[in-house]
């Protein structure tokens, strides 16, 4: 028997090298299965694999660009980030920084932040249980001490402002609907993704709203909440502000 | 317990509502556990529930067993809170590996059967029944290469593993089928000579051949109905080594819930009629 080719973490290094390089390895252990069509079957099953894996998880950007479009550019992420992690549903977390990056989406500006959202639902879709504030809880203290509280956030809750483009709206009609963004308002958007009753929910967000739970993550009090939502949209209306917030249900307690 | 497992169905989520309600006696379902390693959500709420009226089995394909490392520690963890959580009726991995470095390739890879693998095999498995506080069973791998370097012969590989860990063996009759065309051996001769007071759980499932190199290289795809030639061999399994729990795996072109339970049916008349015929024999 061939003394280097026994070691079985050789043989292991190898054969991952050559998953994802189509070069011959001609001293190498697996020199004699690189030679085989066969090798070919596990290339493309990890490949695939992996391939699937992001569609799976980014089914908005699939459905903007196109299944074809989708899995080449899939198919360049995959061969320079595999997966870390044996959950597949985890795999692609750095999938909008990649698309940021590539040349070829280069004009489709707003795919990045699609892919965000579309990597929002997942977080959302396997946090940790909690369960929702209920408004009630607030309307139970004393007015006065509300300011001083801290509203703490639901693990599902995810959230962001959008500056450049409406992609909320983007991401929710290739997310639910047809895809249809015929005569879109291009504008800022936020938009908050939540777990209410076991299903990820979505609402559209407004600069006011975004604020005020940065302020929360950050873990300032209701009343700094409110001044840094005031700060950034001096009309706001806080009580319909934290209705919605609450309804969405984006938090799991107040402190 | 597993000796009321008759034939089971892989499950698939879309199929959760219509596997909830069936109560065909001795139903039972398997899943993969890394789609539940979750921190939270419906997916482990879908999971109580359905173990809530069925015996369910959790079959890993990432512990990466037959890797030159430990398995990771944290997946480890992970999945033994999972098991405390549904208390599986069986646990069962596979006898390939799936990672290396701090990479994860998503398939069951080969390796040559050395005793040095051997050796690592049992430390993996020993760790793995530690952890999780319970024994697996280890499937037979589909092959599509020839490995020079194996020094040991499969049955004789996965013997030795049960009888240095303990673990019991998870057969499944098309990866022999698929391994024996595409190698060059006889199904037939492998599964009259596989152990058969080891065999904890037996894995039904369709192939079909390589788009590329044709019906001399046969992919264990799942993406078909069970062919008639693993029908003749689970027949001859079966009436050889007695009932065990039987799973039919289906993961593409998924049909109906009717459709695939109806084919689970099919093992279960198998299992049924050996069952009857033990009794006649006892009789």
């Amino acid at each position: 028997m061939n003394t280097a080719a026994s070691s079985l973490g050789e043989f292991q290094q190898a054969f991952a090298t050559a998953l994802f390089e189509d070069k011959a390895q001609d001293a190498s252990p697996i020199a004699s299965l690189l030679q085989q069509p066969a090798f070919a079957i596990y290339r493309n099953t990890v490949r695939k694999a992996c391939i699937d894996a992001l569609e799976a998880n980014y089914p908005a950007v699939a459905r903007l660009v196109g299944v074809e479009w989708f899995r080449a550019a899939a198919a360049v992420h995959v061969a320079v980030t595999p997966p870390r992690d044996a959950r597949l549903m985890h795999y692609g977390a750095g999938f909008a920084d990649f698309l940021a990056g590539f040349g070829p989406a280069a004009s489709l500006t707003y795919l990045p932040d699609v892919a965000r959202l579309d990597r929002f639902w997942t977080e959302a879709h396997i946090a940790a249980d909690a369960e929702m504030l209920d408004g009630s809880a607030l309307a139970s203290l004393p007015p006065e001490q509300l300011g001083t509280r801290v509203l703490i956030l639901h693990p599902a809750a995810r959230w962001a402002w959008f500056d450049e483009a409406p992609i909320h709206t983007i991401w929710r009609s290739n997310r639910e609907g047809d895809g249809d963004t015929g005569d879109i308002d291009w504008h800022g958007e936020g938009s908050l993704l939540t777990r209410p009753q076991d299903s990820v929910c979505w609402c559209e967000l407004d600069r006011a709203d975004v604020a005020f739970l940065d302020a929360c993550a950050a873990g300032l009090s209701l009343g700094d909440a409110a001044a840094a939502a005031l700060s950034v949209q001096a009309d706001v209306d806080l009580s319909q502000l934290l209705a919605k917030l609450l309804r969405a249900g984006a938090f799991a307690g107040i402190h | 317990m597993n000796a009321s497992l008759t034939a089971g169905l892989g499950l698939k989520p879309e199929h959760f509502d219509a596997a909830l309600s069936c109560r065909v006696p001795g139903l039972w379902f398997e899943v993969h556990p890394e789609n539940y390693l979750v921190d939270g959500g419906p997916r482990l709420r879908w999971l109580e529930a359905v173990r809530g009226s069925h015996a369910v089995s959790l079959h890993g394909v990432s512990l990466s067993l037959a890797g030159d490392a430990a398995p990771d520690a944290a997946h480890l963890q992970r999945l033994a809170a999972l098991v405390k959580r549904i208390e599986p009726a069986l646990v069962s991995e596979h006898l390939a590996w799936s990672a290396w470095g701090d990479q994860h390739y998503p398939d069951l890879l080969p390796f040559p059967r050395t005793t040095e693998a051997l050796q690592r095999i049992v430390a993996n498995i020993e760790r793995t029944q530690a952890a999780l506080g319970r024994s697996i069973a280890i499937e037979n791998p589909s092959h599509y290469l020839h490995i020079e370097q194996h020094a040991w012969d499969e049955i004789d590989f996965l013997t030795e593993l049960t009888r240095r860990t303990g673990c019991s063996l998870l057969l499944d009759v098309n990866n022999v089928h698929v391994s024996a065309s595409n190698l060059g051996f006889s199904a037939e001769a492998y599964l009259d000579r596989f152990p058969a007071s080891n065999v904890a759980e037996i894995h039904l499932a369709g192939h079909t051949p390589d788009p590329t190199l044709g019906a001399a290289m046969l992919i264990d795809s799942h993406d078909a109905p069970v062919a008639p030639v693993v029908w003749a061999l689970y027949q001859r399994l079966v009436e050889r080594i007695g009932a065990r729990p039987t799973l039919i795996e289906r993961d593409g072109n998924v049909p109906a819930f009717e459709e695939i339970l109806a084919e689970r049916n099919v093992a279960a008349a198998v299992l049924q009629q050996c069952d009857a015929t033990a009794e006649q024999v006892a009789a």
